[in-house]
């Protein structure tokens, strides 16, 4: 565990297996950020683990030359909770979707989000189940045709950033899958996060629901569809950059305004603080095409992760009990001797 | 012979069933296991039942909220919590109702006449209150103002009303201990343990006991009622103490995870009768078991894999609902052929049906109960402290093989106790793992050409990064494979492993008679007390007929088929509808008689000698 630091490239984090995505899906473009991303962050190749459910996303680790756990539908948090528990010292990613980590799998995901798991969960949300071909999702918008909903879907979408903010999250991101630059930088802050990190992806599936984030992914519309988060910056986006989000104190809400218009000034809007929880729920919720659609780290709260205090338990519980004994234990209690 | 008779006679006593019965608040399980641990130390062989309902606080006097508590000890090995009661103590008349049918004629009946009120009577269906209207005259009846007696005694500590009449069931285990001749020494020491931040109500339990214990002394009891003295057993030389199937379950686990040098995860979700086994491990944290509870059965044995996956031995443990939850879990884990033990402390079912009575209907679900061609390994305790041996051996195939393998306990077990010679630790036979290391020539698909155990390397080992999942893979490469000869080859050496096993554990033995005969009744799991005794007794009076109980339910062991042809006739009791019967049947073509009972109820003794007598009857 202890080896040095290896320095090694992306190339040594492919495998030899044959990429089974279909042309053009966004998976690919989030493999190769993350095994670009993989020799920067420090760790030893052997230490590194993804752990996936089932889904498209799901076959990622087959893809990466680390450890890896292709488990059942998903389950993807509970395994890898197992993992990290057995070994704290590992290095832990879970690769799961829409339908793998919010439909079948929401209630790991909920645990495993407030238990403060210390790891890396990327989400990728193309808003459609892929590998079953195209059925609507818990993340598809209303109104979505599927071999399942013919006529178009009619029950509501969960949106997956309010969703883990719900459950306790204490990192949540969201990124997009062909933003290698961006991506690697969410995934930095996800990985140093220790605890649970969230991170939304938004995948595109050219077969089953292709263009479905086309307003936020289009360069020409980016700037006025997307909103770039940062720590301690305003919330301004737009061609010029004049657009911002205010505080309507009346609704409790965030509103879309322009500087120099109807008095407003730079010092209307609202700057991104990381740690504000109720600022990253509102920021979570927002929709175009009303608003932008915000990107980079919603919310990061650092807390005691579950696994480090876990063991911390285990360290008082051995220095008040002293050396472990079987045979004493056995012993303790009423017993008696027959001669 | 009732104990009454037998005193009245100068018969000396050899067995002795007491039962306590009250409602679920009135401390009948605590005032049991103070009677079995003071009968323990007084050098009786002994075994309990503790039987009660699925409601943690029924309404007081219900008939449905008794909680129940048997002891069956003697001079002679005890191996059941016994048929009839010959002791009936209840503190109401809903347990009087609900118990007097298992007393024998003649039998003591210990009352609280103070909970005979009007309401109490209405509540359990009386009309008329039995304890004055003669119609217990065929029992030697103590109606006793117990409750009366405990609120004068415990006055001088000062408690409320509530507190001081809590202490009525300490006053009637006083009364009981001077019955049998037991020392309050222990049940003292246990209270003021217990209490011992609550001296007033410490001091005042103690009062109660001394009290009961004064009341035999002293009163006037009816004739018949004196002090019985059962002669001591004779028992191996060596140090003894209680276990419950579930406390040796958890010691046996810890063993099994010493004795292979490797951590255990213990990953579980609460469900009755099997969450005492968490419960356990959570406050052993100084051994090498780290416990999870789960948000669900799922997460429980899904974790428990990945533990396995990452180095350590994954356990889980539920009860056949849970158990049907984790199924597809268990399949993976036979998939990707890593180590997993999974515990199923077998309840009434279907579904929730009797969450805390005993039942062994899960060995279909065990052998079975999974999509594909998932063969695993299956075992089974047959008593309380067996629990300790069984979960050894489940760890020892489990990781020798790289295997899931299911434990069979049941309800019986979990919660019963037997007298255990406590074993030396440093006496059993390592089985120490070892880890792949050496990057040469590794594939994640290696397998030992012997036990054909595939090889188990563990994260955060140098050089030895591969991926496993539940797509099927390469015999060769360990890579996906969806060649349909590779599939037919996979499935093959998956069942070989398997089978392979019944190689590697012990032939069948006879556990008590000869190896042909008449009649063999064969068992599995908790039945092994009430066909041990039935096969003694049948056999005292020289019928033919010897007992063989399987521990090794699947694979089975490689001569149990020639064993079993040596006889003229095979009984199968079991709990279930007869479950063990059509897997010996189907297996070896045997024309094996079934007997079942599912009633929630384990098998009385009487009930098995019958059915031999029966089954021998039907040869002639």
């Amino acid at each position: 565990m202890n080896a040095p630091i290896q320095k090694l490239t992306a190339k040594d984090y492919a495998t030899d297996q044959e990429v089974r995505w279909c042309p053009g899906c966004g998976d690919y473009a989030i493999l190769k950020a993350v095994q670009k991303l993989m020799p920067e962050l420090g760790v030893n190749k052997e230490n590194s683990v993804f752990v996936s459910g089932i889904g498209c996303s799901s076959r990622f680790p087959y893809y990466m030359n680390t450890y890896g756990f292709h488990t059942i539908h998903g389950r993807a948090p509970s395994f890898a909770t197992g993992v990290k528990l057995a070994n704290p010292e590992l290095d832990v990613w879970v690769v799961t979707g829409d339908g793998d980590g919010l439909s079948i799998g929401g209630n790991h995901m909920v645990h495993a989000l407030r238990r403060n798991v210390d790891l890396n969960i990327l989400l990728f949300n193309n808003e459609i189940y892929g590998l079953t071909k195209g059925q609507y999702s818990p993340t598809s918008k209303v109104g979505t045709r599927s071999p399942s909903t013919p006529d178009g879907s009619v029950d509501l979408p969960l949106t997956p950033a309010v969703f883990a903010i719900g459950s306790g999250a204490r990192f949540v991101a969201r990124s997009i899958d062909t933003e290698m630059k961006h991506l690697t930088s969410v995934l930095t802050s996800a990985h140093q996060h220790k605890g649970a990190s969230f991170v939304e992806i938004l995948q595109n599936c050219p077969v089953y629901n292709d263009g479905i984030f086309d307003s936020v992914k289009d360069k020409k519309q980016a700037a006025d569809t997307r909103l770039v988060l940062e720590h301690g910056q305003p919330l301004r986006f737009g061609q010029d950059n004049q657009k911002g989000l205010r505080l309507n104190v009346q609704s409790l809400s965030l509103e879309v305004v322009t500087i120099g218009e109807d008095g407003i000034t730079e010092a209307d809007i609202m700057v991104h603080d990381e740690g504000n929880k109720v600022l990253a729920q509102m920021l979570a919720e927002l929709q175009g095409p009303d608003f932008p659609v915000p990107v980079g780290v919603i919310y990061q709260a650092p807390a005691p992760a579950y696994v480090s205090d876990v063991y911390s338990q285990r360290i008082a519980v051995r220095e008040k009990k002293g050396k472990p004994d079987l045979n004493a234990l056995l012993r303790t209690g009423h017993t008696w001797t027959v001669e | 012979m009732s104990v009454v008779e037998a005193l009245e006679q100068g018969t000396e006593l050899s067995d002795v069933v007491v039962r306590f019965a009250g409602d679920s608040g009135d401390g009948m399980q605590l005032t049991g296991n103070n009677f079995t641990e003071a009968t323990a130390i007084y050098g009786n062989d002994l075994a309990t039942f503790p039987d009660f309902p699925a409601e943690i606080r029924a309404p007081a006097g219900a008939t449905f909220g008794v909680s129940a508590f048997q002891i069956y000890f003697g001079s002679d090995d005890v191996t059941t919590a016994g048929d009839d009661v010959d002791v009936l103590v209840v503190m109401n008349p809903a347990a009087l109702i609900t118990n007097l049918k298992d007393l024998v004629p003649g039998g003591v009946i210990i009352a609280d006449a103070d909970a005979f009120t009007d309401k109490n009577l209405a509540r359990a269906g009386y009309k008329v209150n039995p304890l004055e209207d003669g119609s217990l005259d065929a029992y030697r009846l103590i109606s006793i103002d117990i409750t009366q007696r405990v609120v004068d005694t415990v006055k001088p500590f000062g408690l409320t009303h509530k507190f001081a009449v809590r202490c009525k069931n300490m006053w009637t285990l006083g009364l009981t201990m001077w019955l049998f001749d037991r020392s309050r020494d222990s049940a003292i020491e246990g209270l003021r343990t217990k209490f011992a931040s609550k001296p007033d109500i410490a001091e005042a339990n103690v009062a109660a006991i001394n009290a009961g214990h004064a009341y035999g002394e002293t009163a006037e009891l009816p004739s018949g009622v004196d002090v019985y003295r059962i002669p001591r057993a004779v028992v191996a030389p060596g140090l003894y103490r209680n276990t419950t199937g579930s406390e040796a379950l958890a010691y046996g686990i810890i063993a099994g995870g010493q004795l292979a040098n490797v951590p255990l995860l213990f990953a579980s979700y609460p469900i009755t009768p099997a969450s005492s086994l968490l419960h356990t491990l959570s406050g052993q944290k100084q051994f090498d078991v780290v416990t999870f509870q789960a948000e669900d059965e799922i997460a429980a044995v899904c974790a428990a894999i990945g533990a396995s996956f990452a180095g350590s031995l994954g356990v889980t443990s539920s009860s056949g609902p849970g158990i049907s939850l984790k199924a597809e879990a268990i399949s993976l884990a036979c998939a990707t052929e890593l180590p997993l033990l999974v515990v199923n402390t077998q309840r009434g079912g279907p579904s929730t049906g009797l969450p805390t009575k005993t039942e062994q209907s899960d060995l279909n679900q065990a052998i079975f109960g999974r999509h594909a061609d998932t063969t695993l390994p299956v075992i089974a305790a047959a008593t309380s402290v067996d629990c300790f041996d069984v979960a050894i051996e489940a760890i020892r195939i489990a990781t020798k093989y790289r295997t899931p393998v299911i434990l069979l306990s049941d309800g019986y077990l979990a919660n019963a106790s037997e007298p255990w010679h406590v074993p030396d630790v440093n006496e059993l036979v390592p089985f120490p793992v070892e880890f792949e290391t050496n990057p040469e020539g590794f594939r994640p698909a290696n397998r030992d050409p012997e036990t054909l155990a595939r090889v188990w390397a563990k994260p955060g080992t140098p050089g030895l990064e591969h991926r496993i999942g539940g797509i099927e893979k390469d015999y060769d490469t360990g890579d996906i494979s969806y060649d349909s000869d590779n599939h037919q080859k996979m499935t093959d050496v998956r069942k070989a492993k398997i089978d392979n096993i019944a190689n590697d554990i012990p032939l069948q033995d006879i556990a008590l008679g000869t190896d042909s005969g008449d009649l063999a009744v064969v068992g599995w799991g908790s039945t092994y007390g009430a066909i041990h005794q039935g096969v003694k007794r049948a056999r005292q009076a020289g019928k033919d007929v010897s007992h063989i109980h399987i521990r090794h339910m699947w694979p089975m062991p490689s001569n149990l088929k020639e064993l079993l042809s040596g006889y003229k006739r095979i009984l199968i009791p079991e709990m279930n509808t007869g479950q063990l019967v059509k897997i010996i049947r189907a297996e070896f073509l045997i024309d094996a008689q079934s007997m079942t009972k599912i009633s929630g109820q384990p098998y009385k003794i009487k009930e098995i000698e019958a059915e031999i007598s029966a089954q021998l009857e039907a040869l002639k």
